[in-house]
């Protein structure tokens, strides 16, 4: 009877800590989700914050693009109150879509293209438009990895138990929109 | 998945850590009972290896990062200093999902190299040589920055260090052995043997001896390649994983050649730090090392994994164009990690890198035109290398720098139309063959010892620069606007077409 019950008790043990274990990797997963979701925040706040400097400079060189200008700026707001992600998607989508149309206008203006200023924001601007495109990337690698543990047998069992729910991806509907705006710096 | 990936590593690195340990442990244990005597002189002998391991360890995790960078003097630089670099090592900070940005480094050498130190993602650095930042163009740094990104993640740096120490402290304790038991002749044993009251045992005792002594000859070695092999596979799965960060195969494959082309040496490199960079710099310094004895794959194995990536970006890629490259299954990555991968897309260069080939390429157009006012001949080579023969070069043949292919210097052909027209004319007895009406440069029969046969050549690569040799001997040119349907010998005057 003693060894009996040890076997269960041991039996017992194991399941106790698979089950600790796996609800632990769970809550680690859904932490970096979360946590890469941040990511974009920072990066997506990062361009909300150099935009108006950028439009700023550029007012006194673009009189005539008014609409190229408003248009980014309209895009930026609508993509600070976005709430959900897939909003959220849509609107920063929108956002880079006017950004590169700038760009190309800016072309057309040599003085403006000269300033000093103009040329540290466009520099910071492809980076950050890189940044993006990367925490994006590492922010849906991770949806992914998620997504699968809860799906995947054992741990949806937990995952259906403890609610985890999947999370939505990142996507950018336009393949055009994908890329980020074609900056480009002299050297 | 890289998690996976990274996880699968940690367990791979803990078995082989234990290994090593084992191997410490026992050729400790078997010193001890061969020096200091049965009983219980092997557990003597382990506390020594264990104490030797400790100190060696202590040392160099709570000095050696810094040490490393000390010694390849490096210096610690802010974003003003390098503010593209800075920006791309942030990119990669955020691809890989770094908790902390790394320490970026530069090291005052004309030689492109980098590393990666630093014993958890939380503290790391990353430094790289002056010479990597002048050559490099964005998306090559970008790949070699995250090749060392992945080292970080992977956590690399630790294993490296923790395991060179392992195997530092097996060859220490090897080398303190053997050199005992040679100056003493074996003394050693005997003195202590004696003091044991040297009765009985005598058997036991030889052949603790022998197992003590093949431990200490065979340990090192064996530790030395099992540390090797590790270190070849981590180079491989970093840049498995840095095109995984990047999407871009080409950018770290590029940089790669350029790594490689260099020939000038890195000197802050030692034996110690060598197994760090991303590149082997005293591989570089033309020290021909075997497969099995470096601490890096071969850079062309690499090079050519990384180009045979053109479908897609994932740990599945890589894992088939390593099949593809080498002919045989890589057995990096686990099938776990496998599995769980998705397909990903290559992202296309970077706009600025585009444009500066494309300014490289004019630049080339325009030393190319005044190669052929010089007289230069131009050869394209089956390996896709264009050679430009020097004017006074007389050989009809050529070797190609690349890959080594004998190219003839093409010649005008005679037309076979123009062989059987002349051969017709012949038979007839008229003074010129049919096709030399269309050419109003021809040559006067009269001139020419036999009826002058015109000349053809079929242009191979049509909208580059072209030679060929006309029948005297001298070199014609075609430069790549070149349209007409002949061209005059300036040499001989002897017409020839071209088709």
């Amino acid at each position: 009877m003693g060894a009996a019950a040890l076997i269960f008790l041991a039996i017992i043990a194991v399941a106790v800590f698979a089950f600790v274990g796996m609800y632990n990797s769970l809550v680690q997963l859904r932490n970096r989700v979360k946590n890469a979701w941040s990511q974009i925040d920072v990066q997506l706040k990062r361009r909300h914050d150099l935009i108006p400097n950028l439009v700023e400079t550029a007012k006194g060189y673009m009189t005539h693009e008014r609409e190229t200008l408003t248009a980014i700026t309209d895009a930026r707001s609508r993509a600070m109150g976005a709430g959900t992600v897939q909003d959220k998607g849509a609107a920063e989508a929108q956002l880079s879509g006017a950004i590169s149309r700038f760009m190309v206008t800016v072309e057309n203006y040599p003085d403006l293209k000269a300033n000093q200023n103009f040329l540290a924001l466009q520099e910071e601007l492809t980076s950050t438009e890189n940044k993006i495109s990367f925490a994006r990337q590492a922010y849906n690698d991770a949806v992914l990895f998620f997504n699968n543990k809860i799906e995947m047998f054992p741990s949806n069992v937990i995952a259906g138990m403890f609610n985890f729910r999947p999370q939505e991806f990142f996507e950018v509907e336009d393949a055009t929109q994908r890329e980020a705006p074609k900056v480009s710096f002299q050297r | 998945m890289m998690w996976e990936l990274i996880a699968a590593n940690r367990r791979k690195s803990f078995l082989l850590f234990a290994g090593m340990a084992a191997l410490l442990l026992s050729l400790g244990y078997f010193i001890g009972e061969a020096t200091i005597g049965q009983g219980g002189g092997g557990w003597i002998g382990v506390i020594i290896a264990t104490a030797v391991w400790v100190i060696m360890s202590a040392a160099s995790v709570f000095g050696g990062p810094e040490l490393v960078l000390k010694m390849s003097h490096a210096r610690e630089v802010t974003p003003d200093v390098a503010p593209q670099l800075f920006n791309v090592v942030e990119e990669m900070k955020v691809a890989a999902g770094l908790p902390r940005m790394p320490k970026i480094y530069i090291i005052d050498e004309k030689a492109p190299n980098a590393f990666a130190t630093g014993l958890k993602p939380e503290d790391s650095s990353i430094a790289v040589t002056a010479g990597l930042i002048t050559r490099l163009n964005r998306d090559e740094l970008q790949g070699v920055i995250a090749h060392e990104t992945s080292h970080i993640m992977n956590r690399d740096a630790q294993f490296l260090t923790l395991a060179s120490i392992m195997l530092g402290s097996i060859v220490l304790i090897s080398q303190v052995f053997l050199r005992g038991m040679w100056y003493s002749g074996g003394g050693a044993s005997r003195r202590y043997r004696r003091k044991d009251s040297g009765s009985g045992g005598g058997g036991g005792a030889a052949i603790v001896l022998v197992a003590a002594i093949v431990l200490a000859i065979l340990g090192p070695l064996f530790a030395r390649l099992l540390y090797l092999s590790i270190s070849r596979k981590r180079e491989y799965l970093a840049d498995a994983c840095a095109v995984q960060l990047t999407r871009y195969p080409d950018g770290l494959a590029s940089a790669l050649e350029k790594i490689s082309e260099n020939d000038a040496p890195l000197d802050v490199a030692n034996k110690v730090t060598a197994p760090m960079f991303i590149a082997d710099p005293l591989a570089l310094k033309g020290v021909n090392v075997s497969g099995w004895s470096s601490t890096h794959p071969p850079m062309s194995e690499r090079i050519a994994i990384l180009r045979a990536m053109s479908q897609g970006a994932s740990l599945v890629s890589y894992e088939h164009a390593f099949a593809k490259a080498t002919g045989k299954p890589s057995r990096l990555i686990p099938a776990s990690a496998l599995k769980a991968d998705k397909d990903i897309a290559v992202r296309g260069p970077h706009p600025d890198v585009v444009k500066e080939q494309s300014e490289k390429q004019e630049a080339r157009d325009v030393m190319d035109l005044m190669r052929a006012v010089n007289g230069y001949a131009f050869l394209v080579c089956a390996c896709g290398l264009k050679i430009k023969v020097p004017p006074d070069m007389k050989e009809t043949e050529i070797k190609c720098p690349r890959c080594g292919r004998a190219n003839q210097i093409p010649r005008a052909q005679v037309s076979e139309f123009a062989q059987v027209a002349a051969a017709v004319g012949a038979l007839v007895g008229s003074q010129t063959p049919a096709s030399a009406g269309d050419i109003p440069f021809a040559q006067p029969v009269a001139d020419a010892p036999g009826p002058q046969q015109p000349l053809e050549y079929h242009r191979r690569t049509p909208g580059e620069w072209e030679t060929f040799a006309c029948s005297c001997g001298h070199t014609l040119q075609l430069s790549p606007i070149f349209s007409a349907a002949q061209m005059k010998c300036p040499h001989c005057g002897t017409i020839t077409r071209i088709s």
